[in-house]
């Protein structure tokens, strides 16, 4: 499965819950798939999915799921000893691990070679790191809620991208919307 | 008056609390009292763009944020400063270490020093430069302008304003 894929099978999983969501292709996928006022687009500062969804999680008490990338998880490592070493259950980083800079033409990343996020995640600290084919992520993404304990999940998935067009909403629009969904 | 606690006591005062740091020997002391606070959470970042996007989240989750780091960091934040805290409008009070300034002993931080107001300039970022302690005394009202306007803010703290270097 690729990307998309994913989402689309998730999105109605991720719809109760805060989403911050990955600069790019990730985030127009999610927009064009299920937009919903609970959805934070980033619309450019590769990497820091993890440390916005974090900071949110630990200033309030509602689930927060970063969707995050391979590439994006490489660019910010430091996000994931900060995560560890803080935890808070109502958090939930979940990797799109598909091997590529997927929009910027899945170039490859070192997270398809020989560097492994889920063993990286654990030797920074975190405790509950599940890796998981792209088939099972709903499953795992719902236990992962439902278990009400921090948890980094690695999906490991294929690389591809399908056709749409960008997210053209003001970022103080889904700023706004989504601090009053967040309030809600 | 302890500037360290005076610092943080204006924090407090405007309900600042949710702090993220990047450690430099002039922040030490105003970084063990941010730590030592109860209505602060403090949370050590690795980076400082990094602390921005934790800033940010919080931010948008309620809490008031700031973010103490050293001028060399403004190296590190110029696409996050425009990208997130700019782009989505987002207050951040930024207490940076104005290295490289007058009784600087370390040649590398006058290399940075000498960049850092014209790129705060170039973002148009609100600058005020604390060279004696007395000026601290603006930091409640700095505070109180960034969280109406809802820009980040440099609050650039000079070797002048935190006492020298002692021996070094
Ligand atoms: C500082 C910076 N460098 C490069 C880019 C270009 N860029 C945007 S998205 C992206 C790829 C992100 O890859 P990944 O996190 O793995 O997500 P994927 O698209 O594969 O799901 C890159 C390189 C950028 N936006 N910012
Ligand atoms: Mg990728």
């Amino acid at each position: 499965m690729i990307r998309s894929e994913i989402l689309k099978e998730i999105a109605p999983i991720l719809r109760p819950h805060l989403v911050v969501c990955n600069i790019g292709l990730p985030s127009q996928e999610l927009h064009m798939i299920d937009d919903q006022p609970t959805n934070f687009y980033m619309l450019g500062t590769m990497g820091l999915s993890s440390s916005i969804g974090f900071g949110l999680a630990l200033a309030q008490d509602k689930t927060v799921i970063s969707i995050d990338g391979d590439g994006s998880v490489l660019t910010n490592l430091g996000t994931l000893p900060t995560i560890a070493n803080n935890a808070t259950d109502n958090y939930i980083l979940m990797i799109i691990d598909n091997g590529s800079y997927g929009s910027t033409g899945d170039q490859p990343t070192y997270a398809g070679k020989k560097t492994n996020l889920t063993d990286v995640a654990r030797a920074c600290g975190c405790d509950n790191v599940i890796e998981c084919r792209d088939v099972d992520t709903g499953k795992v993404l719902q236990e992962a809620i439902d278990s009400k304990k921090m948890t980094i999940i690695v999906v490991k998935c294929d690389s591809g991208n399908i056709k749409l067009p960008v997210i053209t909403m003001d970022p103080v629009v889904i700023r706004d919307r989504f601090m009053k969904a967040v309030q809600a | 008056m302890n500037i360290d606690k005076k610092i943080v006591d204006d924090l407090v005062a405007n309900d600042v609390s949710f702090v993220t740091t990047v450690p430099c020997k002039q922040l030490a002391g105003v970084i063990e009292e941010v730590e030592a606070r109860d209505e602060i959470f403090h949370i050590p970042s690795n980076k400082e763009d990094e602390g921005m996007g934790l800033c940010a989240g919080a931010f948008m989750g309620g809490k008031r944020p700031c973010i103490i780091m050293q001028n060399t960091a403004i190296g590190v934040t110029i696409n996050t400063l425009a990208t997130l805290i700019q782009y989505y409008r987002m207050p951040l009070p930024m207490l940076i270490s104005y290295r490289g300034e007058l009784r600087e002993p370390v040649a590398c931080q006058v290399e940075m020093a000498v960049h850092t107001k014209a790129l705060l300039a170039q973002m148009n970022i609100p600058t005020y430069h604390f060279h004696t302690q007395k000026d601290a005394e603006e930091f409640d009202m700095i505070l109180k302008y960034t969280f109406m306007c809802n820009k980040p803010v440099a609050i650039l703290t000079d070797a002048n304003f935190w006492g020298g270097y002692g021996d070094q």
